[in-house]
């Protein structure tokens, strides 16, 4: 029974005639535009979704995709990821972090490189087993070095909370959590330092749809209300995102500018309540939280609130961590990429100093990142 | 290359291929070894001999063992250039305090693996090293075989050549990672860990002409397809609704954002034949699994990669696996 559950939740959501059918009706659609629109699909989970399964490829010319800041590994500056490595080289530690982070080079190298070195460093697939792994260890503190958005934000609260119900002594946390809409407005308002004015080119967002399972998809009013951007929430499935964008066009057609959720199997306007009230308990905004390429954006990142500062390796650890904010490589024009102003082969070194196995920007590292998307899917099919 | 070997340059893909060029391949350089096949073709053309070791964890696992896994793959290396698996070296690394009676489970398991193949131990070796310098037991084996059907070589693909799988693919990478410590999954998924020899002889008794043939070990399906790719200059052309794969293995790929077509395989291999021997090559396959399909074919559209065709009318390159194979975040 749970195979076939499994089977039903993607199946049809690929089907190929169903695909063609949405490409019909979006170059039918786009036909009746005035411009050109730029859709920037916001998370890195729509990005690689988009590249794999070659979207693109199914876009008349007058459609374009442009790619967003939402991957969590992309959008990690390099002092934090040596935070980390410091982390993982101190006495009687044992580093937990989630899949992709382990391979994102910082200053001293990554945390892989950390590993291979002797520092134990282990990726997991839910927070939760960072339980297990202190009680396997009393001797050891467990370090969860927490990233992601909305979506992973509760598991790392769901932690804490068990943490501190069941008053479990070596577990503390390194916490890296960030926020959509905030990031989504930066893209918007800041000025673009090479040319000196908002030329950013969005026109709609496709918002994604597991950020608002949690966080409703009332985070996005603001964009069509105030900054006259639709947005859609979709699904991360092709033909999700095939109707996400169909709708997209359809508002441009239609004259309309509205918050339009496509993903309404699983999102609603409020979210998950019970995990809003769980990320409220334990974390406060951060004033400033400086993203790899895109830099300091106001109360876009999340710390534990000052009666859980016991938990907080940020603070138990402060006199070992570097404090000194570093810049990027200056040939990687992953800040560009992440705020949509160019596409990863736009690089000068995408796919040639910069490739999957040697990353030098982060976009290049995670599989949700764009240029790794471009490397792997497409990088000579649709460029 | 990086500085220390990491994880990921054990891989089979990109990186681990790095490593043998860039280190062993220079040093140890030599007409046979730079032919890169799963065995050595030596003697003549009369024999193959290869070896490799076993370091899996768990060691035992749903559908096999360390054991079986350490049989079937050499023999299956050795039936890969179309020999008949002959003779076999066992050698051994345990950690102390190994039970004793999980060994014998183990080596039993290699002696029925060994009697499938019609193949014997004709000598070993026995290591006890302490307690953390290998993870429980390594076993490495090395076999020597009798080439039955000649000239079977990654470099000869041609334009218009067909390419077949001999069943589902990916299930043993899908059943190591949902048996792995920390993903508690209701499966009844099995590996496909399996004696290659007796297919492949199916398929010379048919009188099929074997052009390629590769059990899609470490890396998996995708980086068979792109070193022949690349060994051939061709293009090979994939149509990815016409890969077979398991719902359950499609279902674990799912949830931790892997393609079945990177995972690892113990049973199941890739083949390159004839237009004309498609449908009798495809028969002879059938008979051993039901999966058993025809994936696609060889163009000369990009040369040296590995294009994927969706049934929705799009393309794109299916690349080598890079690094480690991790989880996907969200």
């Amino acid at each position: 029974m749970a195979e076939l559950e499994l089977k039903n939740l993607y199946d049809d959501f690929r089907d190929g005639k169903t695909l063609k059918a949405y490409a019909r009706i979006i170059a039918e659609d786009a036909e009746k535009l005035e411009r050109p629109i730029n859709i920037m699909e916001v998370c890195g989970g729509h990005t690689h979704s988009i590249m794999k399964f070659g979207l693109p490829q199914l876009m008349p010319e007058n459609i374009n995709f442009i790619h967003g800041p939402g991957c969590p590994v992309c959008i990690m500056p390099k002092e934090r990821i040596d935070h980390a490595y410091v982390l993982s080289q101190q006495p009687d530690v044992i580093l937990v972090t989630l899949g992709d982070m382990i391979k994102v080079p910082g200053s001293n190298g990554s945390l892989q490189d950390a590993r291979a070195k002797g520092a134990d460093v282990r990726f997991v697939y839910s927070p939760m087993e960072c339980i297990k792994i202190a009680q396997e260890n009393p001797d050891k503190t467990v370090i969860f070095f927490a990233i992601g958005f909305e979506t992973t934000t509760p598991m790392t609260a769901v932690l804490l909370n068990q943490v501190i119900q069941q008053d479990i002594p070596n577990i503390l946390f390194h916490i890296n959590h960030v926020t959509v809409p905030e990031v989504m407005k930066e893209l918007i308002d800041s000025r673009d330092v090479h040319v000196d004015s908002y030329n950013n080119k969005i026109d709609a967002f496709l918002g994604p749809s597991h950020v608002s399972v949690i966080a409703g998809s009332k985070i996005y009013e603001p964009f069509p209300r105030e900054y006259g951007r639709p947005v859609v929430v979709s699904g991360f499935e092709p033909v999700d995102v095939m109707e996400g964008i169909s709708m997209i066009v359809k508002q441009f057609v239609e004259k309309r500018c509205e918050l339009e959720i496509q993903y309404k199997r699983v999102v609603t306007e409020e979210g998950n309540l019970n995990a809003q009230k769980l990320i409220d308990t334990y974390f406060d905004k951060v004033s400033l939280f400086r993203w790899r390429g895109l830099g300091n954006v106001p109360d876009s990142g999340l710390k534990l609130k000052e009666a859980f500062e016991k938990y907080d390796a940020e603070i138990l650890y402060k006199d070992v961590l570097p404090i000194a904010e570093i810049e990027d490589h200056k040939l990687c024009i992953c800040g560009d990429i992440l705020r949509g102003m160019a596409k990863p082969p736009e690089c000068t070194i995408f796919g040639t100093a910069c490739k999957p196995t040697t990353p030098i920007g982060s976009c290049m590292v995670s599989s949700e990142g764009a240029c790794a998307a471009y490397y792997k899917y497409g990088n000579l099919i649709t460029s | 290359m990086n500085k220390t070997i990491t994880i990921a340059h054990g891989n089979g893909g990109e990186e681990n291929n790095e490593l043998i060029k860039n280190i062993f391949y220079k040093h140890f350089e030599n007409e046979i070894l730079s032919k890169s096949e799963d065995a050595a073709v030596i003697e003549e053309g009369r024999l193959a001999f290869t070896t490799d070791s076993f370091t899996v964890s768990p060691l035992f696992f749903p559908g096999g063992d360390i054991g079986k896994l350490a049989v079937c793959g050499t023999c299956n290396d050795l039936a890969m250039m179309g020999a008949k698996p002959k003779y076999l070296t066992c050698s051994v690394i345990i950690e102390e305090g190994f039970s004793s009676r999980e060994l014998e489970r183990i080596v039993r398991s290699m002696k029925k693996e060994l009697e499938t193949n019609g193949a014997m131990v004709v000598s070993g070796d026995t290591k006890v090293v302490p307690k953390g310098s290998v993870d429980k037991l390594f076993i490495n084996t090395t076999g020597i075989g009798a080439i039955e059907q000649k000239g079977i070589s990654a470099s000869a693909l041609k334009e218009g050549m067909s390419i077949l799988v001999s069943r589902d693919v990916g299930a043993h990478g899908a059943t190591i990672f949902a048996a792995r410590e920390g993903i508690e999954l209701e499966s009844s998924l099995e590996t496909d860990c399996a004696s290659l020899y007796p297919e492949v002889k199916a398929l010379m008794d048919a009188g099929i002409n074997i052009v390629a043939l590769r059990d899609a070990t470490r890396g998996g399906v995708a980086a068979v397809l792109n070193e022949w790719a690349r060994s051939s200059d061709v293009c090979i052309e994939i149509e990815e609704e016409n890969v077979p794969v398991q719902e359950q293995v499609k279902g674990i790929c799912e949830m931790l954002g892997f393609e079945a077509v990177n995972l690892a395989n113990e049973g199941t291999f890739v083949l390159v034949i004839d237009k004309e021997d498609e449908a009798k090559a495809l028969d002879v396959l059938l008979q051993a699994h039901e999966t058993s399909a025809v994936i696609g074919r060889v163009s000369m559209e990009h040369q040296g990669r590995v294009l994927l065709n969706s049934s929705w009318g799009t393309k794109r390159f299916l690349d080598l696996p890079t690094g480690e194979l991790l989880p996907r975040i969200c």
